[in-house]
């Protein structure tokens, strides 16, 4: 099969942007990719465009705006793993020799406050089962229940992203904060407080993808091999699970789909958990990246606090995980969100990262999941 | 004075007590909630009706303090997961909405629970578990 290369990345900082359309934002991240892979009109055979707000045909008007069309352009719509999902299609149709190059690009503006769905039915809503916080509080509490963790580690997760994030000028909040202050924040559902959930918000981010041996394009970085992406669904019994069911089983054995496409990531790319030298993770609220460590198998079953504590995913330790600040730093445009992390590790496995660069990282893991359920698990390897 | 409306038809019963209405499947025997024609475990249509039971134990809890999209009632509210004997976890609102009321594998019991008064003045209904025992 032939490798796939990333030959040029690009981001519209992720905040709010009073004004700008999503196409806007689009433009941004697309243009500054197609720049720095050197890849003009009629050089990419097609696109792939992630959203979930974005509308019909989001990535149309992007590409559109550039007057760059007429190649197909797929919308995709996977929830928070929107990107994810355009990144496995495209990456599959450059390796297996469908195209040369194509462009994959997430973008979106996020309405404020809790997100409202189209996946929940009117009666859902008016009964107030829309409360999706509630649903992220449910799965903290039986995490907790099942693994130690505790709110303090709860805390340190929101103090160590936002410490990383300090050092990320994409990010939406650049401030430290102190544990105490995480924990006076008010309770949204307990056990989680406002300052442990992710900001919903807005953003771009894109990758020119290619053949590795392609000669097609004038120039480009390289360097960085697209080794897996990964989209799994869930499988049916898990009352918790990201597919948002209204009953389950009492199987607590399933492995979830974060576990599923994390154990495909690792068999595409040949390599395993302990191969990894940096992780973007999904950190939509502050028990989600723990858990997350068990699903992506980076600890032991209820090993999660123990790794938090030891300073192992702190930048400085053994696995950094959200160099970048996450999604609490960040904020989470959905359908840029994963791109948001590819880029992110492109930087970082480039030694491109500044402040927060994790020395001497050759192998990165991004990771998104969310409604559908959809869970996408990147792999990427400096060649 | 009307009678209560159920927030939407199919889902629960308006005996007393109420009742679930799920399905169980005789080719995997796992029930399921709502009732389905196809079994969301195995795939199989050898599915019937069931009245699932009005007993279970709180399994998971937690309030919701804001009001979620398109919301009709009042906050804050229980909101949880209930495991019934049947194997099966039900997503649930709960008639208790301080969470440190409420403790792991309490008994609770089925109710039905005012969300809101329609434009007919009629109570508009929903499915909801209540400790069997005044909280302490």
């Amino acid at each position: 099969m032939t490798a796939v290369e990333v030959a040029g990345i690009g981001l519209h900082p992720f905040g709010r942007f009073e004004g700008a359309t999503v196409t806007d934002l689009g433009v941004a991240a697309v243009r500054a990719a197609l720049v720095e892979a050197g890849v003009a009109r009629g050089g990419f055979q097609a696109a792939f465009c992630g959203t979930a707000y974005g509308g019909v045909a989001t990535g149309h008007k992007v590409l559109g705006a550039l007057g760059m069309t007429g190649m197909p352009i797929v919308d995709i719509e996977a929830g928070c793993a929107s990107g994810a999902a355009a990144l496995m299609l495209g990456s599959n149709a450059v390796r297996a020799g469908q195209y040369d190059t194509v462009v994959v690009f997430g973008v979106e503006k996020m309405p404020r406050g809790i997100i409202r769905s189209s996946f929940f039915d009117a009666w859902q809503e008016e009964a107030g089962f829309a409360a999706t916080p509630a649903y992220f509080g449910l799965r903290a509490q039986r995490f907790m229940r099942a693994s130690g963790v505790t709110k303090d580690h709860l805390a340190a997760v929101v103090v160590k992203n936002r410490r990383h994030g300090v050092h990320n000028p994409d990010a939406m909040f650049r401030s430290e904060v102190e544990a105490d202050a995480v924990l006076s924040s008010r309770v949204v559902c307990e056990p989680l407080h406002l300052w442990m959930l992710c900001s919903p918000n807005e953003g771009a981010a894109a990758v020119v993808l290619r053949r590795k041996d392609a000669t097609t394009g004038d120039g480009g970085v390289g360097g960085i091999e697209v080794a897996a992406a990964v989209l799994r669904s869930h499988l049916p019994g898990a009352v918790l699970s990201e597919s948002t069911p209204l009953a389950g089983l009492t199987d607590d054995t399933l492995p979830t789909p974060t576990t599923l496409a994390a154990d495909d990531a690792y068999e595409m790319a040949g390599l395993g958990p302990r191969e990894l030298d940096v992780v973007e993770c999904q950190d939509t609220d502050a028990a989600r990246e723990l858990m997350s460590y068990e699903e992506l198998r980076l600890c032991p079953p209820a090993g999660a606090a123990e790794m938090l504590d030891a300073g192992v995913t702190s930048v400085g330790g053994r696995l950094p995980v959200n160099p970048s600040g996450g999604l609490l730093s960040k904020g989470e445009p959905l359908g840029a969100s994963a791109l948001g992390q590819v880029v992110e590790l492109v930087r970082q496995l480039r030694g491109e990262a500044g402040d927060r660069q994790v020395h001497g990282a050759r192998v990165g893991l991004a990771h998104t999941v969310g409604r559908g359920a959809n869970a996408g698990v990147v792999v990427l390897r400096r060649s | 004075m009307s009678a209560p409306v159920p927030v939407t038809v199919g889902l629960f019963t308006g005996t007393d007590p109420p009742r679930l209405l799920g399905g169980r499947c005789t080719a995997c025997g796992h029930h399921h909630f709502p009732r389905h024609d196809i079994c969301p475990y195995c795939a199989s249509d050898a599915t019937e009706a069931a009245e699932l039971s009005a007993d279970g134990r709180l399994w998971a809890w937690t309030a919701v303090t804001h009001p979620p999209p398109g919301y009709k009632g009042s906050v804050p509210f229980g909101f949880g997961v209930v495991e019934l004997p049947e194997g099966i976890r039900i997503v649930t609102r709960l008639t208790e909405s301080d969470p440190g009321r409420l403790r792991v594998d309490q008994p609770v019991h089925l109710v039905l629970d005012r969300l809101h008064v329609d434009d007919e003045g009629r109570d508009v209904v929903v499915y909801a578990f209540a400790p069997d025992e005044p909280s302490s």
